[in-house]
């Protein structure tokens, strides 16, 4: 590299160092001032007692464990969906990857709405089963909070997964075959260790989002089942209590970056296909 | 051999395939024997390829029957046929090592750790790539790669390995040694071996027996000697070697006239004054001075090719393409000596007509270097 290069290198990236800075790394330390800090500006680890309550513990664990669940059962859609869709004709395949696609035209909010109206007691669901005699409470539930990040977030884990799973040589699937694969094997042995790298950025681009949703909880899951997301949400908004808030969003934050620690480890050797944080 | 009723080891039996409108084998037939080195060479979309993969159980024929020891196997999906492929680009498991590649069909067949790792080392050692096993398929160069492929498709122990032009792309040095080295793996392990290539240097060294294929069909089968000196049409001919393919007549049994002459020749069983395709190789002309040519003609081109010299001359309009070592310059006026066995007659064919004649060499040349004077006026 001469230095003629380098040179051009710095200033092309200015703008970028100059946004990373003012946007990301400037809050990134208001977050963790106000973290350590109460309203008077003293030094305090109050905020992060407050959150090893017992209250609060349960809300992290409940917020891990519905994203969990619903990463799972995103995966467990969108696999053999981008499988499926993959070995279709290229016209289909455009068609069913428009569709998947097509609901995030519509904003998160609009969706999460019109999903409650459809779950709700008195919903689309449920006038059609009284019809029939039956009624099924869903909304206000842990089963609608995941439903409605599922809901949410499934063409983000349909999508890299069906990028990779395209992608791939047809020729390795029949030499797999060649060696004495059945159809079965040649998923369990072949394209599901191939399309990693493209699981991996689809569980993390849903469970990041799913672990910090407030609006999803807020309009499906009631008052008994608050999320970390509704807490952050509360602390800024109804409560005003920044340095609270922060240290939530700190916690979450070293949460998220432990679990996507976790999942790298399982993509070391991965070197091209999907998207990795 | 292995002789059954139903006849040869492997046997394709008026073997159809169209894709769409597109016909792509057309009612092909083709005995192969057990252990016999049999290279499919054509040029692309011949339908080679697609020979292998029905071969390999990829594609099933439209109609006709695929016999595997007097057995059809049409219905056989390629994991149950004892029969494994080496693709054209490897087609490696890029997340296992080098060894895990190999042990892959070991594996599937559920086979002992014991009896993988002994397998798994023999056929590493087969292919020149011992102590490679932990490697990265990455890692590997595409000369080591191709080993991995062939290692692992052998490992299996397949009574036929096909092979999808293997050595397409190695570089020269190297396709010449891995040729070398299939031809040896293949004596020493006594396997029948299915090689697809457009290469015709690489079919007439490795083989036993080539099929020369042209739109959907077989145009010849026969050793590669048989191949090279009595092609059956102008296309063989044409494809195989250099060739020159002169219109003539066949006087009677051993007497041919072309290009205005009679010549002695060794055919014999065609109709009195039938039309045919001359055959002769560059190879086999003889530069004599004027006087005591059989033919004679003027030097249009020379280019020197290492052993020899190509030169092309003008004979009547006709040009002929010569291989000899003693140089002439353009403009000289030579005479041609051919001897009686370096006349081949074949029948005339569809494909008379359409290949052999040098002059679209410097016709081209022609073309090409007053489209540049063009430009740059």
């Amino acid at each position: 590299m001469n230095k003629r290069s380098s040179l051009l290198q710095k200033f092309v990236a200015a703008p970028y160092i100059v946004w990373s800075v003012l946007f990301i790394v400037v809050p990134l330390v208001m977050v963790v001032y106000y973290t350590f800090t109460d309203s008077n500006a003293k030094f305090t680890l109050d905020n992060i007692y407050t959150l090893l309550e017992p209250d609060y513990v349960s809300i992290f664990v409940r917020s891990v464990a519905y994203s969990f669940i619903a990463t799972v059962v995103c995966l467990i859609i969108a696999f053999p969906l981008a499988y499926f869709i993959s070995q279709s004709k290229p016209t289909t395949q455009k068609t069913a990857m428009m569709l998947i696609m097509l609901p995030m035209w519509t904003n998160l909010i609009i969706r999460t709405f019109s999903l409650s109206n459809i779950i709700a007691d008195e919903g689309v669901i449920n006038s059609l089963l009284q019809s029939i005699g039956l009624q099924i409470h869903m909304i206000d539930s842990p089963f609608a909070v995941i439903l409605g990040m599922v809901y949410n977030y499934l063409p983000f884990m349909a999508l890299p997964i069906y990028t990779v799973i395209s992608k791939l040589d047809k020729n390795v699937v029949e030499a797999a075959q060649d060696l004495g694969c059945n159809k079965f094997m040649v998923i369990t042995k072949i394209i599901m260790p191939l399309s990693k790298s493209g699981i991996i950025s689809g569980i993390t681009m849903v469970f990041v989002p799913a672990i910090s949703t407030f609006y999803i909880s807020q309009k499906l899951g009631g008052t008994n089942s608050r999320l970390i997301g509704e807490e952050i949400e509360a602390a800024f908004m109804s409560s005003g209590d920044k340095n609270f808030g922060s240290a939530i969003s700190l916690v979450l934050m070293i949460l998220i970056m432990l679990s996507i620690a976790v999942m790298n480890k399982f993509s070391d050797d991965e070197e091209d296909g999907g998207m990795i944080l | 051999m292995n002789k059954r009723e139903s006849g040869a080891f492997l046997r394709l039996q008026n073997i159809s395939v169209k894709f769409d409108d597109d016909t792509i084998l057309d009612n092909l037939s083709l005995d192969i024997n057990e252990k016999e080195f049999v290279t499919l060479l054509g040029p692309s979309g011949c339908g080679k390829t697609t020979t292998l993969r029905i071969l390999g159980g990829f594609v099933t024929p439209n109609c006709g029957d695929v016999l595997f020891e007097g057995k059809r196997i049409n219905d056989v999906p390629s994991h149950e046929r004892q029969i494994n492929t080496v693709f054209q680009k490897y087609a490696l498991f890029t997340h296992l090592n080098v060894y895990e590649n190999v042990a892959f069909g070991l594996r599937v067949q559920k086979k002992s750790e014991k009896e993988i790792q002994e397998t798994v080392h023999e056929m590493l050692e087969l292919v020149n790539l011992k102590g490679f096993d932990r490697r990265n398929i990455n890692s590997l160069s595409g000369g080591q790669q191709q080993r991995v492929a062939i290692a692992r498709a052998l490992a299996v122990k397949p009574r036929v390995l096909l092979l999808d032009e293997p050595l397409g792309a190695l570089d020269l040095k190297l396709r010449k040694d891995m040729q070398n080295e299939l031809k040896g793996i293949q004596q020493r392990l006594g396997i029948t071996f299915v090689y697809v290539t457009h290469d015709q240097e690489e079919a007439l060294s490795m083989s036993d027996t080539v099929v020369v294929m042209d739109s959907g069909k077989i145009q010849q089968i026969g050793t590669p000697l048989d191949i090279y000196n009595e092609p059956e049409n102008a296309f063989v001919a044409d494809f195989i070697g250099e060739s020159n393919i002169i219109d003539g007549i066949m006087l009677e049994d051993f007497k041919v006239s072309m290009a205005g002459k009679t010549f002695d020749c060794l055919d014999k069983g065609f109709a009195k004054n039938e039309p045919v395709d001359v055959v002769v190789r560059p190879e086999d002309v003889d530069v004599v001075p004027v006087e005591k040519g059989m033919l004679s003609g003027e030097v249009t081109s020379v280019t020197f090719k290492g052993v020899h010299f190509e030169i092309i001359v003008d004979i009547n309009g006709f040009k002929w393409m010569i291989q000899t070592t003693d140089f002439e310059p353009v403009g000289a006026k030579i005479g041609l000596y051919i001897e009686p066995d370096a006349i081949h007659i074949m029948k005339k064919s569809e494909y008379s007509g359409m290949f052999g004649d040098y002059s679209s060499f410097s016709d081209e040349l022609e073309k090409l270097s007053e489209n540049i004077e063009d430009e740059d006026e």
